[in-house]
């Protein structure tokens, strides 16, 4: 654990101290590669530590961002109440549908998150005086924070991400090596032990599960300001997928993986998608790729050859 | 409102009703036997509806695209099965991801070779038009749909429980394991459950290209509905995915009429009840 803060930080310190370098397209391509790490060490409490694929985690994540473009486009309200208001809504959503969904496990667990994510994708392409829907909500303005310097520009904007983004990752590091952590732990190599041992599984995994959410809701409202625009395509089903490939890829249960995994689908899609239109192409074949050659997630391939 | 409403709309959400079942029978069993979650079920839709396009536009005749659809697509899912999805059972986040991969891959095929312009399959000439019964009108279509579902149920169940290979399917859907210790050849039934799917999503993407279209994302459209279909029907039950299909047709039709901003959530609210009195769905027996 002490190392591994370590080595975040140094990680951050040295992004910090890189970045005024950057030109600006690999700088917002960082910011971007910091939000989807959110998104993606969010999806990891559940997948990775609690054992609980979610197939619906876009829905949380675009629930925040939602918030923060309405708020911020129709009633102008400030940084701050965005914050909260994203928050707030991502939290509430994922407690209400963390209510069904905990019931279920494994396979019935991603259908029923899916079908979820769905309605939440529903909303957001139908509830057209809310969210006008496929055009979706543009002109979100860069937030002010009563700084003297304008967070418009790709720099300090990339700072205030990479803060957020520190924040999460320790936040969910505290969370995971906690006794509450450790007993999600328990709860995916064994439920029934667990419950044996006096466990109350049920609210572990709900706690989990809101919390999850509304860590995702704080990615989509950086997204949100980032983007400048929401759409449904932030809640729809390949997102929640993507962000899945994300910790897969890195290796679940490490939380620096699935943001080390984040960071490789923003760069290969960005990258891509300059060189050729058939990025989904390449995409469905790093899928595939990924699940053939490293069922563990690089990291935990890299790790394997380690230890 | 009317009753002239309310026949309308109640015939509209059986007949999509009855395309679902087409859809979502075969996810449902292919998750029986094999407890794979299938994303790449809608893309089967999809590409069954272009498929049965361009045998249309090349013969004219709707029987011809109904057949070559269910046998490209049938070859397409027999090799998906056997070549990748076989070695991944039982984890079920690596099937997620392989199956979704497939689906990008089909779906940017599919933009490749048809474009991204919106198609609909002509009708054959007799299905045109409409039946009238007692001074009510109902599209010929659309009958149809609703036959060719029952047919497909009627046919389906017969094969389940009257016959051998039916009798072998559900006793690898009840139990893998002993099925395998008795000498059921699993893998076997596996795969031609997943390619019996396969060619259902075909049929249902011919059929439905003639009333819904045929167009890019199409396959990620229908396939939530599937989904709910299985969950509120029941993981792997027969009679649970016509009930299911039937609930779903309705519910999304009703739904669209009538709180068309709400429409998804007029499904999620019964989904919802419905999972916290059976959290294994209607007929499900997890």
């Amino acid at each position: 654990m002490g190392r591994r803060a370590i080595w975040a930080c140094l990680v951050g310190a040295l992004l910090a101290i890189v970045a005024p370098l950057l030109p600006a397209y690999p700088l917002t391509l960082l910011t971007q590669a910091l939000i989807a790490a959110m998104l993606a060490m969010s999806l990891d409490l559940l997948l990775g530590y609690t054992g609980l694929p979610s197939l619906g985690h876009a829905a949380y994540f675009g629930v925040g961002a939602y918030a923060v473009a309405i708020l911020a486009t129709g009633r102008q309200v400030g940084f701050a109440g965005c914050l909260v208001g994203g928050l707030l809504a991502a939290g509430i959503t994922a407690a209400v549908f963390g209510l069904l969904a905990i019931r279920a496990t494994g396979t019935y667990f991603l259908m029923i998150t899916l079908a979820l994510g769905m309605v939440i994708w529903g909303l957001a392409f139908r509830w057209v005086s809310l969210t006008q829907g496929d055009n979706g909500i543009s002109g979100v303005p860069r937030p002010e924070l009563g700084l003297p310097w304008s967070l418009s520009g790709p720099l300090p904007f990339f700072y205030l991400t990479l803060v957020a983004a520190m924040v999460a990752w320790a936040l969910l590091t505290l969370l995971v090596t906690s006794p509450f952590g450790l007993g999600l732990v328990g709860i995916r190599e064994s439920e029934s032990r667990m419950r044996a041992l006096g466990y109350n599984v049920w609210w572990h995994k709900y706690l989990a599960f809101v919390i999850s959410g509304t860590i995702a809701g704080f990615a989509g409202v950086f997204w949100a300001y980032y983007n400048g625009f929401v759409s449904p395509v932030d809640t729809q089903l390949v997102t929640s997928v993507e962000a899945l490939l994300m910790v897969a890829l890195g290796g679940p249960g490490t939380l620096v993986g699935p943001a080390v995994g984040a960071a490789l689908i923003v760069f290969l899609k960005n990258f891509i998608s300059v060189y050729t239109k058939r990025w989904l192409l390449i995409l469905g074949a790093v899928y595939i790729g990924a699940i053939l050659f490293a069922p563990r997630g690089l990291l935990g391939a890299l790790g394997r050859g380690r230890r | 409102m009317s009753s002239e409403f309310w026949i309308a709309q109640t015939f509209n959400g059986i007949s999509y009703g009855a395309l679902l079942f087409l859809l979502a029978s075969g996810l449902s069993l292919i998750f029986g036997v094999m407890r794979i979650v299938n994303l790449a079920h809608g893309s089967y839709f999809m590409l069954g509806g272009y498929v049965g396009l361009s045998i249309v536009w090349r013969t004219g005749s709707f029987t011809a695209a109904l057949v070559a659809a269910a046998v490209a697509v049938g070859l397409i899912g027999i090799g998906m099965e056997r070549l990748f999805l076989q070695r991944l059972a039982g984890q079920t986040l690596g099937q997620v991801l392989m199956t979704i991969g497939f689906a990008l891959i089909f779906q940017d095929l599919a933009l490749l070779i048809w474009g991204g312009d919106p198609y609909t399959i002509p009708a054959p000439k007799i299905l045109q038009g409409v039946v009238r019964v007692r001074g009510s009108s109902f599209p010929t279509y659309r009958v149809f749909i609703v036959l060719v579902a029952l047919l497909v149920g009627i046919l389906l169940w017969l094969a389940l429980e009257r016959t051998r290979a039916g009798a072998m399917i559900r006793a690898a859907v009840d139990d893998g394991e002993m099925a395998r210790g008795i000498g059921i050849n699993v893998p076997m039934i596996s795969l031609a459950v997943f390619a019996l799917g396969a060619c259902l999503a075909a049929l249902g993407g011919v059929i439905g290209g003639a009333f819904l279209g045929v167009f890019p994302g199409a396959d990620f459209e229908v396939l939530p509905y599937a989904f709910v279909v299985v969950i509120v029907g029941g993981l792997g039950s027969l009679p649970g995915a016509m009930v299911g299909s039937l609930l779903v047709g309705l519910l999304d039709n009703f739904g669209k009429a009538l709180f068309p901003e709400l429409s998804y959530f007029t499904l999620f609210a019964p989904m919802a009840v419905i999972l916290a009195l059976r959290p294994t769905g209607l007929f499900g027996r997890l």
